[in-house]
């Protein structure tokens, strides 16, 4: 094509004219998006909250948010009659009354769990790689408040169609903030306007779940893009990729039809979820009523975490001079979330204490390369993850025939040992995959190939990796370490001489000290061959 | 090896706003067209593009035929009966996905197959601003300062402040009349309101309001749901006062539970768990168990309902019950404790009972 | 007319079936990482037109009774060590043990399982012995069809009455939940109308009792038909995951939405080998 045709000439230069959108073409029509799969986990998150605005559009055109009572007379027979809120007979009546309204709910729904989900993914790819490091720990924070904002959403979204699943989960928030010491009474009556359930809860949410928190999370999620653009994303190690460059696919025309792509397949998948998997079938749960419940009443699985806390917790109480501090409610509701949302706002930031790093990073780490940290992480998943397998402790009881207080049992040990566990097994596995690498580096891979020496021995031929994978093995980088070391005249370093700064500096030189330096990597002499000879000895047996 | 595609984020404005653009290029390397032969930029097999571009426009036929029959599943497929609402939802949703995966499927195999391969460099910057921009600003920021006079007149400032703050915290007075104040209300239930005919009030079934005549709810094991006569539909009385009535053989009881405040075995505990309130209901006859299936606390309703298990730090409140004139179960009085969760407010009630007895 | 509420009874226990193998799949696969099959016992036919009392009856169920259950509840139905006395328990409660293969028990559990009857548990054996132990001290009967003829019942009455007092348990739909040390309330699928009914004025095992006097026959047959009506409509959305509420729809987004996604960016971003140096 030599020029670009007149439909789109006039407009830009309409544009062009007005704005100056030229300039700013100029700089980024071409800007480079590096490739890998684990970049596109934060856009699962950033379709679904597009697929989320799109169907809960939709769905306002026909949802009541009102607790007013009416009485059923839609089609679903087996509520004829039956008394309910106004809301929950708008809910059933988008699913039954309104072609596709089923459709739209469900995506909606699945795209939820999606966002949630996607968001978690993104989130431990960045901590995993280390992609939180300086110059991003501005946009680790945003996203952190985007998750706790989505939990939240996800809260206010399934209260409102006011079925009697839906009534449990608000039954159990006015219990935690009852829980709450000193205002936890006057928060619940805020919040319900008045005694629990009252008519109030409903219309308050649907503001809260369509306009507050919607629109904190777009503009929230346009500063996390915009930061992005302007950072540049990071890169896994690999040839000619340094931290000074960024190698890739042009935004125009390739990461723009990637991203497109991947936003249709995000669609794709959410629509087949919402058409072969049903999701919150509200009409089989009927009305709320706050003398009912059913049997496995659970919270979306983003809250499940927080339920298994409550269910492992044993009954304490503390009562003091007329005043009741419920423990078994406040600790559960409270400390692991708090645990797990402040840890991660702080790690940059401790990290970079420990290590003494203050500099830009813009390679993203392999998680085996920093040992302690991936253990670490795996452990809060541990802690996440037995607490929401905890969630569902009496589906499990009543699936796979465990005494229902065996998995109490079970899981109040288990959120101590699991975490310890896990961090020893992960830390174990970096060290092993980094000697993994070592090993390519300096033996090179298998080749395949069975040689038969002189005397009658068999191994089998390394050849050298591939560049490639050789590249990005050595894009290892070092985790500085804080010296503590005494200088020539036997005088600690200033930072080293209070207690706090020795810890510092043991932590440092724990947590950066590179236990399997890498080879040089082209070394391929006697001593290597040697060791190929008897590791070909060993396997001999079976070849034969 | 490879392009460098020079694309500076520059912080430092590169015309001063109001100015019109200079006519140079802002940005050097730039180039419009990408030539066959530039590196970094590989293109594909001519072959196999043409192959391509077959499977891909055959892709977006499908798209398009999908699309079309969604259209059509939208005039087709009626609902208005669970049967009709499910073909419905299966031909939309069906049709919708698979428009979408194809679409989905054809513009990756456009960008892998037809597209040239990228290895494209561009370089980074160091994010800070250079020392000149941040000493510009700084000065900048100090003349505005001084100009403005802020620093000057001292009390400017303070009646500044003094002026923002009411109006800073009128958004949280606007906010009180969110609710009520709470004041006593979680301490009582609708048990203890007066009734019209100041007779005590009835204890009726859940979902059928049929009062309960003593003799009738004769089946040791047995258990029904009740609620108070008068508030059967009132969501915000049920939340705070539904019960459950158990039937036990008298030598079942224990020490626990006061046999005052029984009738023939017949035994009224809140059904509002007092962990975090859902409705404590899995009643086994076997164990006395009753166990709530949020979080499983479970109560021993022959000892008072005393936490056997779980999380709830608390009996449930027993209600007292008898009979009236006609033989129907009724409530003597109010809980004498708390019902449901725990809260700032409550204090140890049960050990205060105790106490004046 | 039970006849043909029991064969579409038996359909619909057939086809939840593949739905709830398909949850209980996505939960061993999710939670357990193993195999797991959930060994569904088959839906009884029990005829629900028992009647009770006639003498040869007695005497035919008195000689089963001692073959085949006196050995724990004795010979004289009084009780043993074992297992509990059987007079006054009425034919429902032998009518809905026997019938849903329950009794005779097979071993000492937490509690008894629905199985599939033994060979000799015949309609006319469950009658006899149903008979038998009537004879011995009354209790409640076994329901007339008309009793428990769904077709009868108001499925919106009835349903306000379940969610009153039976989905604390056996969950929203009946799919069941646990109970304590190991107990738990079994799955309504494969229940009959009348071994529902004979559940709720019996109170079998753990299960507390629903007299006919604060709970009336019309009302539990309106129970009858919500739970008969619910559990054979088809799930409007898709595969119902087994009908068990958010925990199956959190492991099918996972464990299918996002793996299919993961896979998705994996296909987009795959760099084909190059041949390199």
């Amino acid at each position: 094509m030599d020029a670009p045709p007149k439909a789109i000439v006039g407009p830009s230069t309409f544009v062009d004219d007005r704005l100056g959108a030229g300039t700013f073409l100029k700089r980024n029509l071409r800007k480079i998006f590096p490739d890998h799969w684990s970049f596109l986990l934060g856009e699962i998150a950033l379709y679904s909250f597009v697929i989320l605005l799109l169907t809960g559009t939709f769905l306002t055109f026909w949802f009541k948010p009102s607790m007013g009572e009416v009485t059923y007379t839609g089609t679903y027979a087996p509520l004829y009659g039956v008394k309910m809120s106004e809301a929950y007979q708008s809910a059933l009546h988008i699913s039954f009354d309104v072609r596709g309204g089923l459709l739209i709910r469900q995506i909606h729904h699945w795209a939820a769990l999606l966002f949630v989900g996607g968001m978690m993914a993104h989130a431990l790819r960045i901590f995993f790689t280390g992609a939180y490091r300086k110059p991003r720990e501005i946009n680790w924070l945003i996203g952190i408040i985007l998750l706790t904002l989505a939990l939240l959403e996800g809260l206010t979204g399934y209260s409102l169609p006011d079925d009697l699943l839906s009534g449990a989960g608000l039954r159990i928030t006015e219990g935690v903030m009852l829980s709450i010491p000193v205002i936890g009474t006057y928060l619940a009556f805020f919040l319900f306007g008045g005694e629990y359930p009252g008519h109030d809860v409903i219309s308050r949410f649907y503001t809260i779940h369509i306009l507050l928190i919607p629109g904190i999370l777009l503009a929230l999620i346009t500063a996390h893009m915009i930061i992005m653009w302007v950072q540049k994303h990071t890169q896994m190690a690999g040839k000619g990729r340094t931290e000074h460059n960024v190698v890739g696919a042009p935004f125009y025309p390739a990461f723009m039809a990637k991203s497109g792509a991947f936003f249709l397949f995000t669609f794709a998948v959410i629509a087949l979820l919402g058409t072969f998997a049903q999701i919150n079938p509200i009409w089989l749960f009927g009305p709320y009523n706050p003398a009912n419940i059913s049997a496995a009443s659970q919270p979306d699985w983003y809250m499940g975490f927080l339920e298994g806390a409550l269910r492992i917790m044993p009954s304490w109480e503390i009562n003091l001079f007329d005043h009741t501090i419920p423990l078994s409610v406040l600790i559960p509701a409270l400390v692991p979330l708090g645990l797990v949302m402040t840890g991660m706002a702080l790690y940059p930031f401790i990290e970079q204490w420990v290590t003494g790093d203050r500099s830009e990073h813009h390679i993203a780490e392999r998680p085996r390369n920093n040992p302690h940290r991936t253990a670490i992480g795996i452990s809060a998943i541990t802690f996440y993850g037995i607490l929401w397998l905890l969630g569902a402790n009496d589906v499990i009881s009543a699936n796979f025939k465990i005494d229902l207080y065996t998995t109490t049992w079970i899981g109040r040990f288990a959120i101590f040992i699991g975490p310890a566990i896990a961090y020893f097994i992960a830390y174990r596995m970096c060290i092993g995959l980094q000697r993994k690498d070592a090993e390519v580096l300096s033996h090179g891979v298998e080749s395949g190939v069975i040689k038969r020496m002189p005397n009658g021995q068999y191994i089998e031929v390394h050849t050298p990796a591939a560049e490639d994978i050789a590249e990005h093995i050595r894009g290892k980088q070092e985790i500085p370490v804080l010296t503590g070391a005494p200088d020539g005249e036997g005088i600690p370093p200033k930072s080293a001489r209070t207690a706090l700064g020795r810890l510092r500096t043991r932590m440092s030189e724990a947590y950066g000290t590179d236990r399997v330096p890498l080879g040089n990597g082209h070394a391929h002499d006697e001593e290597h061959e040697e060791e190929h000879a008897a590791v070909g000895a060993g396997d001999r047996k079976q070849l034969h | 090896m490879t392009e460098h595609n020079e694309n500076p984020e520059s912080r430092v404005p590169t015309r001063v706003i109001g100015t019109p653009p200079t006519d140079g290029p802002i940005v050097d390397n730039d180039p419009i067209h990408v030539p066959a032969d530039v590196p970094g930029v590989v293109p594909q097999d001519p072959v196999k593009v043409r192959k391509a571009e077959r499977l891909v426009a055959f892709l977006f036929l499908i798209t398009f035929l999908a699309g079309v029959a969604f259209i059509a599943s939208y005039v087709i497929f009626q609902v208005g009966t669970i049967d009709k609402t499910a073909a419905s939802n299966y031909a939309l949703g069906g049709s919708l996905a698979v428009a979408l995966l194809s679409l989905a499927v054809g513009i990756t195999v456009w960008v892998r197959q037809i597209m040239p391969k990228y290895n494209l460099v561009q370089e980074r910057h160091s994010m800070a601003s250079d020392e000149d921009t941040r000493e510009y600003v700084k000065e900048t920021f100090l003349q505005g300062a001084d100009e403005s006079g802020f620093v000057k007149h001292r009390l400017l400032r303070r009646t500044l402040l003094l002026a923002a703050a009411p109006l800073g915290l009128a958004p949280l007075f606007l906010l009180k009349d969110l609710g009520p104040l709470p004041g006593t209300s979680l301490r009582h239930t609708v048990w203890g309101e007066p009734t019209k005919n100041g007779k005590p009030r009835r204890l009726v079934v859940e979902g059928t309001g049929q009062p309960i005549r003593a003799a009738d709810f004769n089946s040791p094991g047995g258990i029904l749901s009740v609620v108070p006569q008068g508030y059967e539909e009132d969501l915000d009385a049920l939340a705070k006062a539904t019960l459950i009535l158990l039937k036990f053989r008298p030598e079942e009881l224990k020490s626990g539970t006061n046999l005052n405040w029984t009738h023939d075995g017949i035994v009224a505990y809140s059904k509002i768990c007092t962990h975090v309130g859902c409705p404590a209901a899995l009643y086994e006859q076997t164990t006395h168990h009753i166990l709530c299936p949020c979080h499983q606390s479970t109560f021993d309703a022959a000892d008072g309902a005393k936490v056997v298990f779980g999380p709830a730090a608390r009996p449930l409140p027993q209600l007292p019950i008898g009979i009236d004139e006609e033989g129907y179960l009724v409530a003597k009085s109010d809980f004498k404790v708390p019902v449901g969760p725990s809260f700032w407010e409550r204090g140890d009630a049960e050990a205060q009972v105790r106490e004046n007895a | 007319m039970i006849g043909t509420g029991i064969s579409v009874n038996s359909i619909t226990a057939r086809r939840r079936h593949p739905l709830a193998r398909v949850a209980v799949v996505a939960l061993a696969l999710g939670l357990l990482g193993g195999g797991y099959a959930l060994a569904a016992p088959n839906g009884s036919t029990a005829d629900a037109a028992i009647a009770s009392g006639k003498a040869d009856d007695v005497a035919q169920g008195k000689s089963l009774f001692v073959a085949h259950c006196a050995s724990c509840h004795g010979l004289n139905a009084e009780g043993t060590s074992k297992a509990p006395t059987l007079v006054g328990v009425g034919a429902a409660a032998v009518d809905f043990q026997v019938s849903s293969g329950r009794m005779p028990a097979a071993d000492a559990g937490p509690q008894a399982p629905r199985k599939p009857r033994a060979e000799w548990v015949t309609d006319d054996a469950v009658r006899d012995l149903a008979a038998y132990v009537q004879s011995l001290g009354g209790g409640p009967t076994v329901p007339s069809a008309e009793q428990v003829d769904a077709a009868k019942g108001d499925p919106a009455k009835g349903g306000e009455l379940f969610r009153a007092n039976c989905i604390q348990c056996h969950n929203f739909v009946g799919a069941g939940g646990a109970l304590t040390y190991g107990k738990y309330a079994p799955p309504l699928n494969p229940a009959t109308p009348t071994q529902i009914y004979e559940a709720m004025v019996t109170g079998p095992q753990a299960m507390p009792v629903f007299n006919d006097s604060t709970i009336t026959p019309e009302q539990k047959r309106d129970m009858i038909a919500y739970i008969t009506h619910v559990r054979s409509q088809v799930d409007p959305g898709g595969s119902g995951l087994g009908r068990i509420g958010p925990v199956t729809e959190g492991l099918v987004g996972w464990i299918v939405g996002l793996s299919l996604l993961i896979l998705a960016s994996i296909w987009i971003t795959a760099k084909k080998r190059r041949a390199q140096a």
